[in-house]
C-alpha cells in the first residue's frame, strides 16, 4: 500500500480548486500536538500549506459534515477513507446531502492510530510522533524516543479493518483495495458467551464512565436527526446521572438502536469517546444480531439499499427466539 | 403483622385491533387476570418505538410485554413485522447489557383470544414476580 502524502492531497486540492471545480476543501487541520487533528473547511490552497494534515491521526469521517456543508453555496471537495466512504453513501441513501454540491477524492488508508494507546505505552509527555511502515517512532520529553509497533497503537477500528475498498468517489487517488474479511464479531461473541451477571458487570462497568457529553451521537454519520429526544428537557435523563450507577444505558440503548441496520461500523463513536467506552461493541452487536437473523448486510455498501429494519419477511424470527440463544 | 405482598408492576402496550378487544374479550368472559397489569393501548404494535420500553422500565415498571395481531393479520398490513424485527433485537441486546430476558416479552393475541389474553397476563406476572424487583433498568432520576 503505497503511502499518501500531504503535499499529494494538497496539490490535488489546487488543481481542482484553480480549474473551479470545487469551492472549498473539507480537510483535516494541524492541532496543538500533532495528534489531535481536527476538521476544518479551507478557503484557499495557502490555508491548506499551513495547517492542513494527512497522517496516522486523519482519521475523522467527515461524510457527516456533508450535511450542513452542501446546504452552504458552491461545491466541496470531500477526502473520503474506505471506511468514510460507506456513511457517504448511507447518508446519500437517506438522502441527507446534495451529491451535486459535493466532489469525492477517494484515498487510500493504510490503519490509523489511537493516539491513548501511544500515551498508554509511553505516558506523559510527548514531543513528536514519527510513524514509518512497521513501527512509530515516539519522541517523549522525560525518556527520549521509543519505538512502537505499528500494528500495536492501531485504532480498535483499524485493526479490524473492514474494508480498503471505496464504495464512492468521483475520483480516487492511488489504487483501490478489496473488501476485507475482518474478525470485527469476535469481541460480541465473546462478551455473548459470557453468563447474564458477567456482562451485566462489564457494562456497568464501562457505562457508568459515561459523563453523556453526546459525542457519540455528535459525531455518528448515521445520527443526523434535525432534533434528538436527548435534547427533550422534560425527559429527566438529558443530563448525566449524579450516581456512579449503570444508569445512562438507556442512552446508549436507544442510541445503538437509532442507527441500527444503517450503522456502517465506522467506529467514530468510540474513536471520540473520552470517557474509552467501547461503543462500537454495541453497534456491532446490532449489525451482527440482523447478519444472523436477516441475512448478511452491509449499511453503505450500495446507494438506495432497504435497511433491514425498515423490511421484513413473513418468515422472520420471533423476539422470544432471538433471545433464547446463546448462554445456556 | 399483616406482611406485604410483593406486587410487581407489569405495563402491557396492546395493540387497538387485536390484543385490546383481546382484553375485552377475556373481561366479559369473566376470566381473571392479574391486576398489577396496566394496559396501554396502542394504535398498532409498530407504535410502539424501543423507548416507550425502556422508559417504561426506567421509570419503575417491572416487566414490560406488547401485545399485538398475529403476523399476517396486521390491521395496517405490515405494521407488526416491523414490530417483531425490532423487538427481536431490542430484546436481544437487553440480553447482551446483562438484563433478565424474562422481563420482556412479545405475545401475538387475536381480539377472540381472551382466554390466551388471560393466560398470558397470568403467566408473564407470575414470571416476573418470580424475577422480583426491576433493579437493572430502573433510573432513579426518573422515579417519583
Amino acid at each position: 500500500m503505497q503511502k499518501i502524502t500531504r503535499e499529494a492531497l494538497i496539490e490535488k486540492a489546487a488543481a481542482l480548486l484553480s480549474e473551479g471545480k470545487v469551492d472549498r476543501v473539507l480537510g483535516w487541520k494541524s492541532g496543538e500536538f500533532s495528534y489531535d487533528v481536527t476538521p476544518a473547511i479551507f478557503n484557499n490552497v495557502e490555508e491548506m500549506q499551513k495547517d492542513f494534515v494527512y497522517g496516522d491521526f486523519s482519521g475523522a469521517n467527515f461524510s457527516k459534515y456533508l450535511v450542513k456543508e452542501t446546504k452552504k453555496d458552491g461545491k466541496v471537495l470531500i477526502f473520503l477513507k474506505p471506511c468514510d466512504t460507506y456513511s457517504f453513501n448511507q447518508l446519500l441513501t437517506e438522502h441527507r446531502f446534495d451529491r451535486e454540491k459535493v466532489y469525492a477524492v477517494g484515498i487510500p488508508c493504510d490503519g490509523m492510530i489511537d493516539e491513548n494507546k501511544i500515551k498508554q505505552a509511553v505516558g506523559d509527555g510527548i514531543l513528536s510522533i514519527v510513524s514509518e511502515s512497521e513501527t512509530v517512532k515516539v519522541e517523549t520529553l522525560y525518556d527520549g524516543v521509543k519505538e512502537l509497533n505499528r500494528a500495536d497503537v492501531f485504532s480498535e477500528r483499524c485493526l479490524n479493518c473492514k474494508s480498503k475498498k471505496h464504495v464512492a468517489y468521483d475520483e480516487l487517488i492511488g489504487e483501490d483495495g478489496l473488501v476485507l474479511d475482518s474478525n470485527r464479531f469476535d469481541e460480541v461473541a465473546k462478551l455473548e458467551k459470557m453468563t447474564a451477571d458477567e456482562r451485566f458487570a462489564f457494562w456497568q462497568n464501562e457505562l457508568s464512565r459515561c459523563i453523556r457529553c453526546n459525542a457519540c451521537r455528535d459525531i455518528c454519520p448515521a445520527c443526523t436527526c434535525e432534533k434528538c429526544v436527548f435534547d427533550n428537557p422534560n425527559s429527566g435523563v438529558e443530563n448525566k446521572a449524579a450516581a456512579n450507577s449503570f444508569e445512562e444505558k438507556m442512552f446508549h440503548i436507544i442510541r445503538a438502536f437509532h442507527v441500527a441496520g444503517r450503522c456502517t461500523d465506522c467506529g467514530e463513536c468510540s474513536r471520540v469517546c473520552p470517557q474509552h467506552i467501547p461503543l462500537h461493541l454495541l453497534n456491532r452487536k446490532f449489525i451482527k444480531d440482523i447478519n444472523t437473523f436477516y441475512g448478511d448486510y452491509q449499511a453503505g455498501a450500495e446507494v438506495g439499499s432497504r435497511a433491514p429494519l425498515v423490511n421484513y419477511t413473513k418468515e422472520d424470527i420471533e423476539p422470544s427466539e432471538a433471545v433464547n440463544r446463546g448462554d445456556e | 403483622m399483616q406482611v406485604n405482598e410483593y406486587k410487581p408492576k407489569i405495563v402491557a402496550f396492546c395493540c387497538n385491533w387485536c390484543s385490546y378487544a383481546g382484553a375485552d374479550l377475556a373481561g366479559s368472559n369473566r376470566l381473571a387476570y392479574p391486576a398489577e397489569v396496566k394496559v396501554i393501548r396502542v394504535p398498532c404494535s409498530c407504535r410502539v418505538n424501543p423507548m416507550f420500553i425502556l422508559r417504561a422500565f426506567q421509570r419503575g415498571a417491572d416487566g414490560v410485554i406488547l401485545c399485538g395481531c398475529h403476523p399476517g393479520d396486521c390491521h395496517y398490513t405490515s405494521g407488526n413485522y416491523y414490530t417483531r424485527r425490532r423487538m427481536a433485537l431490542l430484546f436481544s441486546m437487553l440480553e447482551y447489557l446483562g438484563i433478565e430476558k424474562e422481563r420482556t416479552r412479545v405475545e401475538w393475541v387475536s381480539a377472540a383470544e381472551g382466554a390466551k389474553f388471560a393466560a398470558t397476563m397470568n403467566d408473564f406476572v407470575a414470571t416476573v414476580k418470580s424475577l422480583g424487583e426491576n433493579k437493572r433498568l430502573e433510573d432513579l432520576r426518573c422515579k417519583r
